[in-house]
């Protein structure tokens, strides 16, 4: 076990846990922030996909380690009050069915629009294709990109 | 007026403090995440008035409608509550929605599968709506002292006429929460052209909470105290547990204990979803997920081949069957040799209609074409998981679970006490298809719970869920057509089994549209455990007879839509045989539309088009896929789906839904598949059991419902088994070949440097 001093959607957070605890293990068990979600365990199904300075990093190989003085964002920590274009083109759309897999969705999205605020179809295909959606709500999520892409 | 159902059950209208027994209070809000934030108190009413099960009027008029039953993702959530607030007649804008816990006191059918959610809930939930606006209006009559019947609604006011008097339902909402509530078989339902909210969309009612990443699953469930577990099951099926060291994992950092856990009694009868591949499991607890996780690794312990087991086991409908486990460790290789075998034997016959042998041997010609397809994971992308609060004689379990009430059953047993003393509360799943019917989770996280005397999580990993069995079964079907000298089609014979069932609806089209037909099945039977998956059977059923249909129109030169609705009109004018259960009226009409949407004699330059329609969960739907190569890889283009499932309560969801059947069928039509080595699961994870993923999803989907008044039917279902055909016959005409095993992608990655 060992102190780590980490940035998490701008607060200053401490957490006492083994240095090799991927930071999804740390925001869901230590930190309470459950909305970045377990899905495989090994980077292949983007549910669990954070921001670390801006860039999208799958969570559960991200050891807490790895994750000081660098600042990370959540799922909770891209708008204060829920209305990022993001996730107001996804309201919009309607996009979710179970909704477990949309919050590593939009964390993907958000990200590819801040580097590249108005991608091709095959842009988004490539900054999404490791996000998976069980319930299949690719075409969706593909609108919501572009109608975010008008307002970001 | 559409008149009610006489055996609607009565409890549902009534209020719960009017129950025997009252159970358990009606648990508002218990989740913390789930408080009204700052802005929603702004609205909240400082009083809430019950006026039934389903709905809580407050005095200031909103309107808190309960969610019956529960959310995998097909949005009843929305679209359940959209069935009560229209009879109630209020504004949408107005209605609150609470997913309600298991509570059988005050709700008839807590279940979702089947795609009947809207169906079954289609008549008692807009009862309980109108019963809830005839006490508001009774309370508006006594108050105003004029005959009730001369009392209108519209949007959440009450008002008479000729006396000018107008009030808000909060208003009114003190009194009718004390009338009794009147006979639901005197009350009126609203005509369907009056309909002013079911067939509006509505946007879905968690869809913020989602997009903010608010805790909603079962698995972001914490209470203070609480413990977390991981479970080990053993490597393959056929093994078992035959020791572990404790010491292994127990002197690991953060963890308090490691034990077996036995699922069931042994005395206990299994019921229809207790399906449990592995009756007992090794459960690790500590403080952590991830310390349960390093210590899950470090567990050492040894494993032995199960011996064949036998039980008893509650049939679908109530008998009880003896159910067999024989042991082994099987390959996916020796099934396919088994499955070859058995399309050699005869069947057991399941239909005739004729004299199909007869006509076999008059055929100038004879075209026989065998399909198969694998095992399927359901993969939710939530693993299993559940919450348990276990002490003592009271049990509080949260979990992923499309059936509580069945499980609630296994659990009391289990744990040794009353059902009534296990509170289920409905957690959103992340994802079911199925999968969740089947909730021996719940049961090891109460098991794991009650030994330890603490709340407890348990969370399996992705290798866990995906190796922990529940599979759709592996199929096969073999068809042959008899055609005479001038390709006049004289009989049909179809022969298609599975492992361990088959997958043969032996009434559906196009039995009853053929003189001579015969219908086999047979099974064989494993120690891999299935459940249902998504349209069970059809899924794969539709496929085969679909692809083949498509394969005896190109013989017979004929359209293949124009060939399909030939058949219909048979079945409709002359039909043959008596058990038919399609409409072929409304089959046809779905054929007609999609060839009307996708336009389908005007085929665009590089595409390569195929359709197929099946009927199945009481509706009816075709699709037509438009593929094209590009850089030698298939693209899918379009995909044009008609959908006859009656009233459409709320379209732009049920589009969704729809959506998301297409690609999940094109995803495991090109992909799906779960193998075995020595009964070992050969995938258990996202690298190597490969699901469809962005790049791979259509580029359009259209999904375009018939116009119909008709009471709704099933959606969730009905999409995806079509799309297999669809797509393979779509392929065929891209690339000249056939596809006759799934998935297709092995298949095409042999053809012309295709790759994928």
């Amino acid at each position: 076990m060992a102190i780590f001093n980490l940035t998490v959607n701008g607060n200053s957070k401490q957490v006492d846990v083994d240095p090799n605890t991927p930071m999804l293990w740390v925001l869901r068990d230590h930190l309470d922030l459950v909305g970045t979600k377990f899905g495989c365990g090994i980077a292949q199904c983007g549910a669990c996909t954070i921001h670390m300075d801006g860039a999208a990093v799958r969570s559960c190989q991200l050891p807490v380690s790895a994750a000081e003085g660098v600042k990370i964002t959540t799922i909770e920590g891209i708008s204060e009050k829920g209305d990022h274009p993001v996730q107001k083109a996804w309201v919009e759309h309607d996009v979710p069915q179970c909704g477990y897999c949309q919050a590593g969705q939009i964390m993907s999205a958000v990200a590819l629009l801040k580097d590249n605020p108005s991608p091709s179809d095959e842009d988004i295909d490539n900054a999404m294709n490791g996000n998976i959606c069980r319930c299949g709500t690719y075409t969706r999520i593909k609108a919501a990109i572009k109608t975010a892409s008008q307002n970001v | 007026m559409t008149l009610i159902d006489k055996k609607l059950n009565r409890r549902s209208f009534l209020k719960v403090s009017t129950l025997a027994g009252g159970g358990m209070m009606l648990s508002f809000s218990w989740l913390a995440g789930c408080k009204p934030t700052p802005e929603e108190v702004m609205t909240m009413p400082e009083e809430w008035f019950e006026i039934n099960s389903y709905i809580k009027i407050g005095d200031n008029g909103v309107v808190t409608l309960f969610n019956p039953n529960p959310e995998f993702g097909s949005n009843v959530k929305t679209s359940l509550p959209m069935l009560l607030a229209e009879e109630l007649d209020v504004d949408w804008k107005n209605v609150l929605v609470e997913q309600a816990d298991f509570y059988p006191e005050r709700f008839d059918r807590q279940f979702t599968g089947g795609s009947q959610g809207v169906r079954s809930a289609w008549t008692p939930l807009r009862t309980a709506g109108a019963t809830a606006r005839q006490l508001i209006v009774n309370a508006a009559a006594q108050t105003w002292n004029v005959p009730a019947g001369e009392i209108t609604t519209s949007a959440g006011i009450v008002e008479h006429n000729a006396s000018g008097k107008k009030a808000g339902y909060g208003e009114m909402a003190s009194l009718a929460g004390t009338l009794e509530a009147p006979d639901p078989e005197t009350v009126k339902l609203k005509d369907i052209s009056d309909f002013q909210i079911i067939g509006k969309s509505k946007k879905n009612v968690d869809g913020t909470k989602i997009v903010t990443g608010k805790p909603m699953f079962a698995i972001d469930h914490k209470v203070e105290g609480m413990k977390y577990a991981a479970i080990v099951h053993p490597p393959a099926f056929g093994m078992q547990l035959k020791s572990f060291d404790k010491s292994s994992v127990t002197s690991m950092p953060g963890i308090q204990d490691a034990f077996e856990v036995n699922i069931f009694k042994d005395d206990y009868a299994r019921n229809f979803f207790d399906t449990t591949t592995f009756p007992t499991i090794i459960a690790i607890v500590g403080n952590s997920t991830w310390e349960v996780l390093q210590a899950k690794k470090n567990l050492k312990a040894e494993w032995e081949k199960a011996p064949k087991s036998e039980f008893t086991a509650a049939g679908f409908r109530g008998n009880t069957t003896q159910v067999t486990v024989p042991e082994g460790l099987e390959n996916s290789d020796t099934h396919k040799a088994k499955m070859a075998e058995y399309i050699q034997k005869p069947g057991n016959i399941l239909r005739k209609d004729g004299d199909p042998e007869g006509a076999f041997k008059k055929a100038a010609k004879v075209m026989e074409r065998t399909y198969t397809a694998p095992f399927l994971a359901h993969n939710t992308m939530e693993p299993m998981n559940c919450f348990a609060d276990v002490r003592g004689d009271k049990a509080v379990i949260y979990g992923p679970t499309q059936a509580p009430e069945l499980i609630r059953q296994t659990i009391a047993s289990s744990l040794g006490m009353p059902q009534e003393n296990v509170q289920i509360n409905l957690a959103r799943m992340g994802g079911g298809f199925g999968r969740r019917a089947y909730s021996h989770h719940m049961t090891e996280a109460a098991l794991i719970s009650q030994k330890i005397q603490a709340p407890v999580k348990m969370v399996y990993t992705r290798e866990d869920d995906m190796s922990a069995g529940v599979y759709r079964p592996t199929y096969s079907a073999t068809y042959r057509a008899a055609l005479d000298e001038n390709n006049n089609l004289l009989a049909l014979h179809v022969k298609a089994g599975g492992i361990p069932e088959s997958p043969i609806h032996a009434n559906r089209f196009p039995a009853g549209a053929l003189d001579n037909y015969l219908a086999e099945g047979w099974q064989i039977e494993s120690n891999i455990t299935i459940g249902a998956f998504r349209a069970p059977r059809s899924n794969f059923i539709a496929g085969a007879e679909q692809s083949f249909l498509d394969e005896l129109a190109e013989e017979m030169g004929k359209d293949p839509i124009e060939f399909r609705l030939e058949l219909l009109r048979r079945a409709e004018t002359d039909p043959v045989g008596e058990d038919n259960d399609y409409d072929p009226k409304r089959y046809a009409g779905v054929l007609e539309l999609v060839r009307e949407k996708s336009n389908w004699s005007n085929v665009p330059n590089g595409i390569s088009r195929g359709v197929s329609a099946y009927f199945c969960h009481n509706s009816y739907v075709a699709e037509v896929v438009d593929i094209s190569i590009k850089d030698n890889q298939p693209v899918v283009e379009n995909v044009y789906a008609a959908v006859d499932c009656g009233i459409v309560v709320n379209p732009d969801a049920a589009a969704n839904m729809g959506e998301g059947a297409i690609v999940d069928g094109i995803g495991n039509a090109f992909f799906g598949e779960m193998a075995f080595e020595n009964g070992a699961p050969t995938k258990t994870n996202f690298d190597s059991y490969r699901m469809i993923r962005h790049k791979e999803a259509p580029k359009k989907i259209e999904v375009h419902f018939v116009e119909s008044n008709e009471a709704p039917t099933g959606l969730g279902e009905p999409l995806f088994p079509p799309v297999f055909a669809a797509l393979g016959n779509s392929l065929y005409k891209a690339t000249g070949k056939r596809l006759y095993e799934q998935p297709f992608q092995p298949k095409l990655m042999e053809m012309e440097n295709l790759r994928m």
